[in-house]
Formats: C-alpha cells, sequence, structure tokens
C-alpha cells in the first residue's frame, strides 16, 4: 500500500487518445519526494533538451504532492510543468484551490500530457472512467465560463475544473491556467495547454488517501492549528501589516494599500508615485474594495481568507485573490478601483497572468507615447474598432487584442522580452523589467539588496514572490524590535543565525549591499530556496510556509508531517538531501537548455544604486556554496553527491560541464 | 411510556462564516476511518459542503436519517437573493441524491456527533473548522423513551430495501454456513 501519494499517474496521450493508468516506483518517493520533485525528474528523463515549447513532445504536467488531499493544512497546491514559450526553460507555475485534492481521490498523483489533440477537447477524470470529450462548443468561451459549462454538462457540480480562456487557446505567452479563484499564471501554462488543444481538465474523485500513521498526522496537525490560531490572533509587530499575517498575502482582507501604490511602480514599472495615497483614495479606494467583495474565501482545507467572490456592480461574477486587484489599475494609471475589478473580470475569463499581462499592455502604452508604435498599430481591424484615446479604454481594447492576437496583440501577446524585439527601432530599451524574458514584479528601488539579487538572479522559478519568504524583508531600525523578533523565532535552522539579524542595520556598515555578507547571504537564501523546494513537493502553500514571516511549517515540523504521512524515514538531513537533488536536477535541464551565468541577472534599473564587483562576487560565492562551478553548473562532485551521476554524465557529453 | 431525560447534540451552522475550505469534511472522514486516522476520503464524510461559488453558496450540512424512498415533492429556496437547489437543506440520505452514502457500497452515512469513549469534547468538525462556522451545543431534554435503530440495523434496513429481504435472508445463511465449516 502507498501512503500519502495514491502511486499512480494518468498518462494520456492527445494524437492518438490513448488514456493509461501507469502504476509509479515507489522508490521516486525516496529519491524525488513528489510534486515538483518527481515532474523535474519526468520531463529530464523524457523531454529532450531541443524541445520547443509548441513541439509535440513538450510535455504538459499537472501535478499533486504528498501531503493534498490530507489534512495537513493548506496543502492545496497543483504544480504545473512544461517548457515555457516566454523563458524557453522548464516552468512550475502553481495554483491552489481544489483541484489537486480531487486529482488524488480520483486515484492519481499526476496528470501527464503528451503531444497534441487533433481538435478541441477537455478531460474528464471521474475515478477510473477517464474521457476525452469534445470542447468544441467551449472554444471562445472565458475560463470561468468554462468551468461552470463543464460542470454544467457533466452534472457534477463538484468537480474541479482547471480550464483556460481565449488567451491560451490563441497561445498567449502569458496565458494562465484558471481554477475557481486560484491559477497557474506564470510563463505561460496556458499557452502549452492551448497549443495542445486542451480546453480543460475537470476531475472528480471518492476514493480514500492513506496516511501511514494517522494518529501520529493528527498530532502534528493539532499543534500546527493551536499556532495557525494563534498567528491570526497575534500579527507580527514592526512590519508592514501585509507581511505581518500568515497565508498568501492577505489583499482581499487589508484594505490600506498605502504601500503597494506609493511603493510599487506604475505603468510599464515606470513611475513611482509618493503621496498617492492622500486623504481622498484613502476613503475611496478601501470603499471600492469593499463594494467589490461578496465574501473571502480559501483553498482546500486552509483557514485563512486569501480569496474572494467578486460581485461588483454589473460585472459578471469572478473570483480573485492577491495583487491582482492592483495590477490592472497601476499599470494603466488609472485611479480607481472601479477599473481594477472590471479589467480583472476580464483578464480572468481571458485566462491572463495578472502580473506580466498589464506589464505587456503597459510597455504597448509607452511605445506609443515615444512614437515607436503609430497610430496604424491602433487602428480599427476587420473585427474590431479602434483604439479609444482614454487610459481605460486603450488599456482594455490592448488587452483584448492581446488575447486574440489581432494586430498588433499578435506581436504583444509574445510578451515584453520577445515583443521588443519583434518590434524593435529601439522597444528593446523599454524591455527594462525581465529577466530570463520573463516579467518581474513592477519594483525598483535604490540600494542593491544582496539578498533579492541572488534571489533574482539565481532561482528557477524566476518570480520573486515565490523565492523569497522566511527571511524579513529589511531591517529592523532598533535593536529592540530586533530583539523582539528574535526572541520567539523556532523557525529557523539554526538559532545562531539570530545574529546576523541582530546586527543588521538599515544603513551603515552592517546594512546592504555590504551585509549581510555574501557568505550569510548563501546560507539564508539557499535556507529559503530549499523550504519552496519541500513546499512544492509537497504542495503546500508557501504561503503557509516559505512565503511568510515565522510560518505554521519549517524544517523542524516537516520530517515528522512527511513521515507520518507516507512512512518515509526521513530526517532534517535527509529531507533537505531530497530537495536539493531535485533543485539540482532542475538547474542541470534548464543548463541543457542553454541557460548559465549570463542569464542570471536582475533588470539594469532594478536598483539605482549597483556594485558590479560586489555582485560578480555574491554570485561567485553563492555558486560555490551551491556547489556549482562559475557558469552555474552543478560541479561533478555535487552532482555525485545527490547520487546524480548520470546527469553528470549527460552535461558533460554535452560539453555543458566543463570545469567541473 | 416513561419519560427519559435525554442529552440533544446541536451543531450550529453559521454559513456566513464560512469560507469553503472543506477541511470538517477531511477531518470527518479521517475520524471515522478504521483504524481511526488512516484514511481521507471526503465521499465518505458525514457532513457536506454544498457549494456553488459563484452563487455565493456556501453551505455546511450533516448527514440524518436514511430513508428509502424520495419525497412526494421536492422544494427550492430562496433566501437573500440566493436560488438553493432542490433539498439543499435536507439531511436524509435517500436515493434522489449521491451524497451521504459510503462511495464503494451506497450504504448510508449519519453524523454520530463523533461518538467517542471516552466522548470528545465536540465533535471533529467543530473542533477543526477555525473560522466559527460550526459551534457546539449540548442540552438537556425529558423525551419519551424509545428503542433507537442501531447500527447493524440501520445498514440491514437499507441492504433490505436495496436487494430485498429474500437476498440478505440468503446470504446471511450462507455467511453462517461457511462460520460453521
Amino acid at each position: 500500500m502507498r501512503y500519502g501519494e495514491v502511486g499512480y499517474n494518468l498518462e494520456i496521450d492527445l494524437a492518438t487518445g490513448n488514456i493509461e493508468r501507469v502504476e509509479t516506483d515507489p522508490k521516486i518517493l525516496e529519491t524525488h519526494l513528489g510534486g515538483l520533485g518527481t515532474s523535474v525528474k519526468l520531463h529530464w528523463d523524457r523531454v529532450p533538451a531541443n524541445v520547443g515549447p509548441f513541439d509535440d513532445e513538450n510535455m504538459l504536467i499537472f501535478s499533486s504532492g504528498v501531503l493534498n488531499a490530507t489534512p495537513a493544512f493548506s496543502a492545496n497546491r497543483t504544480v504545473v510543468t512544461f517548457m515555457s514559450p516566454e523563458s524557453g526553460l522548464l516552468a512550475y507555475p502553481m495554483m491552489g484551490g481544489f483541484w489537486s485534492a480531487e486529482l488524488k481521490y480520483a486515484g492519481y498523483d499526476k496528470v501527464i500530457l503528451n503531444n497534441k489533440s487533433p481538435k478541441w477537447v477537455y478531460i474528464w477524470i471521474n475515478n477510473d472512467k477517464v474521457e476525452l470529450r469534445d470542447a468544441s462548443h467551449l472554444v471562445g468561451k472565458g475560463a470561468l465560463e468554462t468551468q461552470d459549462a463543464i460542470r454544467r454538462e457533466l452534472n457534477q457540480p463538484n468537480a474541479q475544473v482547471a480550464a483556460i480562456g481565449p488567451a491560451g487557446e490563441h497561445r498567449c505567452f502569458t496565458a494562465s491556467i484558471e481554477q475557481g479563484r486560484s491559477s497557474a499564471s506564470r510563463l505561460g501554462g496556458g499557452a502549452v495547454m492551448g497549443d495542445k488543444k486542451v480546453k480543460a481538465v475537470a476531475v472528480r474523485g471518492s476514493k480514500d488517501i492513506n496516511l501511514f500513521d494517522g494518529e501520529a498526522f493528527m498530532k502534528e496537525m493539532k499543534e500546527m492549528m493551536a499556532y495557525i490560531n494563534f498567528r491570526n490572533t497575534n500579527p507580527i509587530p514592526d512590519v508592514m501589516t501585509i507581511l505581518s499575517g500568515i497565508g498568501s498575502p492577505q489583499e482581499m482582507v487589508h484594505t490600506d494599500e498605502s504601500w503597494h501604490t506609493e511603493n510599487f511602480m506604475w505603468g510599464n514599472a515606470r513611475t513611482r508615485r509618493r503621496g498617492f495615497w492622500d486623504e481622498k483614495v484613502a476613503v475611496e479606494w478601501p470603499r471600492g474594495q469593499l463594494e467589490g467583495i461578496k465574501r473571502l474565501i480559501s483553498c482546500m482545507n486552509c483557514p485563512q481568507h486569501c480569496g474572494a467572490l467578486i460581485s461588483y456592480r454589473d460585472t459578471p461574477r469572478y473570483m480573485a485573490k492577491c495583487f491582482g486587484k492592483l495590477t490592472y489599475a497601476m499599470a494603466a494609471y488609472v485611479d480607481n478601483m472601479d477599473f481594477a475589478w472590471r479589467a480583472l473580470q476580464r483578464a480572468t475569463e481571458y485566462g491572463f497572468d495578472s502580473f506580466s499581462t498589464p506589464q505587456i499592455l503597459a510597455f504597448a502604452v509607452e511605445l506609443y507615447e515615444a512614437g515607436i508604435l503609430t497610430d496604424k498599430d491602433f487602428a480599427a481591424g476587420p473585427n474590431y474598432p479602434a483604439c479609444p484615446s482614454d487610459n481605460e479604454g486603450r488599456f482594455l481594447w490592448l488587452m483584448d487584442r492581446v488575447a486574440h492576437r489581432e494586430g498588433i496583440g499578435d506581436v504583444l501577446a509574445d510578451g515584453v522580452y520577445q515583443a521588443a524585439r519583434r518590434i524593435g527601432n529601439g522597444a528593446e530599451a523599454f524591455d527594462h523589467n525581465t529577466i530570463k524574458k520573463h516579467e518581474q514584479l513592477p519594483l525598483k528601488l535604490g540600494t542593491l539588496d544582496p539578498l533579492y539579487y541572488l534571489m533574482y538572479a539565481t532561482n528557477e522559478k524566476i518570480s520573486i514572490t515565490q523565492i523569497e519568504g522566511n527571511w524579513p524583508q529589511g531591517a529592523f531600525p532598533t535593536m529592540e524590535q530586533r530583539e523582539k523578533f528574535v526572541e520567539d523565532w523556532p523557525q529557523l535552522p539554526d538559532p545562531s543565525w539570530k545574529q546576523w539579524l541582530l546586527e543588521w542595520e538599515p544603513r551603515g556598515e552592517k546594512g546592504i549591499p555590504f551585509f549581510p555578507t555574501a557568505d550569510i547571504c548563501s546560507v539564508i537564501v539557499d535556507w529559503m530556496e530549499m523550504l519552496h523546494n519541500i513546499d512544492d513537493a509537497c504542495c503546500v502553500c508557501a504561503g503557509m510556509s516559505s512565503f511568510c514571516l515565522k510560518p505554521p511549517y519549517h524544517i523542524h515540523n516537516y520530517p515528522k508531517i512527511i513521515r507520518a504521512a507516507t512512512g518515509l524515514d526521513v530526517d532534517e538531513a535527509g529531507l533537505k538531501k531530497i530537495v536539493n537533488r531535485s533543485r539540482n536536477l532542475h538547474r542541470a535541464l534548464n543548463n541543457r537548455r542553454g541557460m548559465s551565468r549570463k542569464d542570471e541577472k536582475p533588470p539594469a534599473d532594478h536598483w539605482k544604486r549597483r556594485w558590479p564587483e560586489l555582485e560578480e562576487n555574491l554570485l561567485s560565492t553563492y555558486y560555490k556554496f551551491k556547489g556549482w562551478n562559475d557558469d552555474g553548473i552543478p560541479t561533478r562532485e555535487r552532482l555525485h553527491e545527490l547520487d546524480l551521476d548520470y546527469v553528470a554524465d549527460d552535461l558533460e557529453q554535452r560539453g555543458i560541464l566543463k570545469n567541473g | 411510556m416513561a419519560k427519559i431525560k435525554k442529552i440533544v447534540k446541536t451543531i450550529k451552522v453559521d454559513a456566513d462564516k464560512c469560507n469553503g475550505c472543506r477541511g470538517c469534511e477531511i477531518v470527518c472522514s479521517a475520524f471515522h476511518s478504521t483504524p481511526r486516522y488512516s484514511g481521507i476520503n471526503p465521499a465518505r464524510s458525514r457532513i457536506q459542503i454544498i457549494r456553488h461559488p459563484l452563487k455565493d453558496i456556501w453551505l455546511p450540512v450533516f448527514a440524518g436519517e436514511y430513508t428509502p424512498a424520495e419525497c412526494m415533492g421536492r422544494e427550492t429556496y430562496i433566501i437573500d437573493g440566493k436560488e438553493y437547489d432542490e433539498c439543499t437543506f435536507c439531511r436524509a440520505t435517500c436515493p434522489s441524491r449521491d451524497i451521504f452514502k459510503e462511495p464503494d457500497s451506497g450504504l448510508p452515512l449519519k453524523c454520530d456527533m463523533c461518538e467517542d469513549d471516552p466522548p470528545r469534547e465536540k465533535p471533529m468538525c467543530v473542533e477543526w473548522c477555525l473560522n466559527e462556522v460550526l459551534t457546539y451545543e449540548e442540552r438537556e431534554e425529558e423525551v419519551e423513551e424509545s428503542q433507537e435503530a442501531q447500527d447493524v440495523e440501520i445498514g440491514l434496513k437499507a441492504m433490505m430495501d436495496k436487494y430485498g429481504p429474500d437476498k440478505i435472508a440468503d446470504a446471511l445463511a450462507r455467511m453462517a454456513q461457511k462460520g460453521q465449516q
């Protein structure tokens, strides 16, 4: 019997319609755990290095993790993996919601989609019965509309459906996969799904998931419950509101957005608007937010309220979470929540990543203002009117064009990096906020932060919100605050690290960019990344773990929870080794696809004050700490330690690993 | 008939507070698995969240009595502008819908308030709902003494309704014979 995991994957060949239930090797739990870990292994084993995002062989995997469908709080993520059309690398956006638990109850850990369907289909998984069903009547429908239409036609109100909207159908590089209030958004999974002509994957299950030691498991969860209750009533003092709690950022709960609106950049990551949150806005925006929110909601088995049902005036209802409530308004320079709610509704139905897409649209506006795009690009087309001249109308018009790849939208749909190069004529200079061809959060700051430098530069996620987390974002101004913060910090792997926080000053010799030192930064960044990797193998929401300060899940309780769930006899060192193995395999996979040190660069204007020598030293020190060579390739020694000699052989044969 | 004192156990449901997480379904199925907490399956849960997210409906409903026949008619409710599907508020295990039935056998499930020895302070679902949707209350009432159907009896009754008394009698006879061999 398998515990925690199901032990079966569903393999579908979309070209032939062949569907198989395949038992997985029980050993894989010991070597790669599950979730992202085992998915990376499948991509390494099966997808040749030269496969492009829209090639038949670009496998698309929907994966649960070892803790989904158990009583583990907030274990509700689905990790979607594929070669990204934007970055060309192995992407792994994740969504919360209810889908992955349902998949496990249906009897599968993963759904693996191979090749392409000749016609539009959706996949219906109902325990042992799995069908490819005609989806021609759903083409053109919104992502949320599609989910409801499928539930209705199957007469299955409790089926969980992950669907794409028109953006995915048209292979927009920032197309998301939407599911209820959640979405797997980053790096274009929706485009790969659309390329395979899969409109949706619906799932319903009524089978058991077994726990190895249920009593021990519930004991761990009971302790966690007490801590969650404690944290929900005792926010961390001296940090900004959004960081004081647990859960994904409680953007639907909090209405004071002075921090985001004044510190994040407006437009195409361009303008900081200090003083924006004045007396008038401080009344109007919270009122607009509350007017739109019908109810606060969560994902599977999570007590938090990160999401909301949005019911705003005459706008069709939808669900939202996180920072999406502000990204469109801020990118369009529209100063009201009315536009924010309306734009987000449209974007949700189109199935767009609400981090990248607003920047693409703002980028187009900038190019127009700079005369690089002209009235011709904004003229009427055969099926659509000319672009309105007001900010709101122009932004929605651009969104429509991108979603359908019409006119200039066809170019913009490839993302800022690619579009800038296709447009040329100086457009490249406006691509100032991408890393590895992927749009970043609209942040432009003053002094280089060494911790953030490493996170931005090196993580395979290429999305800071899922790299950072457990270490405070900045030094506390007073020693009293620092002492207060460290006195109750059991999540830290080693109590001696507290000293670094105590010494850390907002400025001066013991401040950024010189402190924490390169050596200390390496330890801290590696720790934060490792936690994310454990979360991603278990499919626990980072909001309850790696993404927040003093979280319920940490390196000290994770091994006990995993052991009670799966029976895997693992301690802290053993768990670290497993996720390190997967992490290095992921890096090697991306190295094999051409990624190396040359690509590990935050945007040039991310910080105003840069220290090129210090940055090179940071990177070299961190590479060394990770067991990577100067090019950012895992060394043979490192790979050998992790039982990945076959990876070292492969990289050497390809000439990628030279001085390892 | 004699009057006896009875503890009435109630779970008060404040549905407006429900964030729809379904943790109650998970822990209910865990508690009722054998060995305890060994298996999870919300389809076996004796509490189900009736969910229609876009209609703003998240309604926890507990499994009540088994009934072999559907009602003669159905009802729908509209409350605060929200239209609830037929039978939404009904707690019965009945042929008209597939909730509150064991997924393998189709046998009915019924909330037992997590009866345990020693008794629990409150049912699992109440304990694990961190949003105060569910509140457990007890009160004492005087009622007429009556014989309550036991678990085996309820199960057998359901089997008889499904297969007919003859088949059940045959099966029992066969099993008894095998037991003697």
